[in-house]
């Protein structure tokens, strides 16, 4: 196994106190590799949106530790990145000042910045839209202009929380095909939650299953390298039914 | 204001329902095309009220001393403008608002991105300024002729109480409303908290504060105008005293009619301002 870039050891994160506790991770242990693509796999509550707000330096845990890159993860930081559900693009900002953001934030110059920033708004496929505002374009291009902007700061690894839930399916399907074909190209550690099964199929280098209340890891199932991935196929349909009765959702 | 409201949204459905950049040019010639016609629905009922308001101060000797009709007033008011009075009270009034929203903004501008930030400040400074709050302007005109006299500090000092708080709350309820998503963002992007204050939480709290600068603009010009009532030489507010005093109703028409109209104006060139400041909510 290569060397883990994160390293999730032993981590619980409890809520409230009392009477009112939640468990909501108990003794949860992972790690990965600098370049591994990871989908996160569960149903709601089984703490996988928390899972990630850790790994961003949001909130910490209860007992156990996180390391990413050999440090201690505590606060927010340009070498992990999100790429938010809902966009959480600057609504004020263009497409291409959006992507300049963090580049800004690291003290960049200006004609460094206009160069990343034209060189993603190609990844991205957005040419001709460096100029509109967030609201002048549709879901799965304000999604676009989200992973470019996480994109560009060099993060070492990009933190995804459902992120093509909002869309719909064909833009769904384009948006996982460019994703691989982006992350291919940038070679970063993506850290990919989803409650969908066949998402997770397709994407992911190594899948986590949770269960939920308290949210542990089930099972952890490493899938073939080979891209593009259909989830059709005998061996995937065949990942799938484990998932479903690690999940309980068929008899088994 | 309401009709132009509506005119602005149906501008935006054409605008959305069309799309593209080539869609706009047509789109813009509909939104004037409504706009033109929102603007004689407005007109139409105006000038039926006046031509009421002149046939009745005509036809009813008496009312016409009390009530001077509008060609009358249209004659005071080019009695008074070529006199130079008019322009001279206009002059002054607006002076004596821009000084006070110019000091309004630059203490509750700063003050309320402080507060809406900052739980220790908004622990120090909210209870003080919920207590001075409810107080309304115009009651601190005996204290503020104590402490000024009759002068241009003082009528300044009225305006800017006026203005300051409808700036101050409504930049810091901006600044809350902010989205936490959009902080959680520029956190991860590498943004520390000055970063964050500036490019995050200012321009995302700018349409409220463009709400309080708006109601603050309003107040203002209320507070001016009766402060002028009660003290001052000069001003549209003295102006309507004057009329009072020489018993000019006439006089004193024309002063509420152009109060009213700088008023509109001023509320005119705020949208506008926020117009041209926040693109990205036109474009």
């Amino acid at each position: 196994m290569k060397h883990a870039a994160i390293n999730i050891d032993n981590v619980t994160k409890v809520y409230g106190s009392g009477q009112s506790k939640v468990t909501a991770l108990d003794r949860v242990s992972l790690n990965f590799g600098p370049e591994e693509f990871v989908c996160l796999l569960g149903p709601s509550g089984c703490g996988k949106t928390t899972l990630l707000n850790m790994l961003a330096g949001f909130e910490h845990p209860s007992q156990g530790a996180i390391t990413a890159f050999d440090k201690t993860v505590d606060e927010p930081g340009a070498d992990r990145t999100i790429v938010f559900q809902e966009y959480a693009l600057f609504p004020w900002l263009t497409v291409a000042q959006n992507i300049e953001y963090g580049l800004k934030r690291k003290g960049m110059s200006t004609a460094d910045c206009s160069n990343t920033s034209r060189h993603y708004v190609d990844l991205i496929d957005l040419k001709g839209f460096e100029k509109k505002y967030p609201r002048q374009l549709s879901g799965g291009m304000r999604q676009r202009v989200a992973l470019a902007r996480a994109l560009a700061v060099k993060p070492k690894i990009l933190l995804m929380d459902e992120p093509f839930a909002a869309l719909d399916s064909f833009t769904r399907e384009r948006m996982q095909n460019e994703l691989i074909r982006v992350w291919q190209a940038e070679k970063t550690a993506v850290f990919f939650v989803t409650h969908s099964i066949a998402e997770a199929i397709k994407l992911a280098d190594k899948i986590v299953v949770m269960s939920p209340r308290p949210g542990r890891v089930s099972e952890v199932i490493e899938m073939s390298t080979s891209r593009p991935r259909d989830p059709e196929t005998e061996e995937n349909v065949r990942v799938s039914r484990k998932i479903k009765k690690i999940l309980h959702l068929v008899e088994s | 204001m309401l009709a132009s409201n509506q005119v602005q949204t149906a501008a935006k459905g054409a605008e959305s329902a069309q799309g593209s950049d080539s869609a706009q040019s047509p789109s813009r010639g509909i939104a004037a095309g409504i706009r033109s016609i929102a603007m004689f629905q407005n007109v139409l009922p105006i000038g039926i009220l006046l031509l009421c308001w002149e046939l009745a101060s005509r036809t009813i000797p008496d009312l016409r001393l009390l009530l001077p009709s509008p060609t009358d007033t249209a004659i005071a008011a080019a009695e008074l403008v070529k006199t130079g009075v008019l322009q001279r009270d206009i002059f002054e009034s607006l002076r004596r608002v821009f000084v006070a929203l110019f000091v309004a903004s630059v203490v509750a501008f700063p003050m309320g991105l402080l507060i809406g930030m900052s739980k220790s400040a908004a622990w120090l400074l909210e209870p003080i300024f919920g207590f001075f709050r409810p107080i309304p302007p115009l009651a601190w005109i005996p204290l503020s002729i104590v402490w000024f006299g009759i002068s241009e500090s003082q009528n300044i000092f009225i305006i800017f109480l006026g203005a300051f708080f409808p700036i101050l709350v409504n930049t810091i309820q901006g600044v809350r409303e902010v989205d936490q998503q959009l902080v959680r963002a520029a956190k991860t992007l590498g943004a520390n908290r000055l970063a964050i204050a500036l490019t995050v939480l200012l321009p995302a709290a700018l349409p409220s504060m463009f709400v309080g600068f708006r109601v603050g603009v309003g107040i203002a010009w209320m507070a001016l105008v009766a402060g002028e009532l009660v003290a001052a030489s000069s001003g549209l507010g003295f102006l309507i005293s004057q009329g009072r005093m020489l018993f000019r109703p006439d006089f004193i028409i024309v002063g509420m009619v152009t109060i009213g109209m700088i008023g509109l104006i001023l509320d005119g060139a705020v949208r506008l301002l926020q117009r041209s400041v926040m693109k990205w909510q036109v474009a």
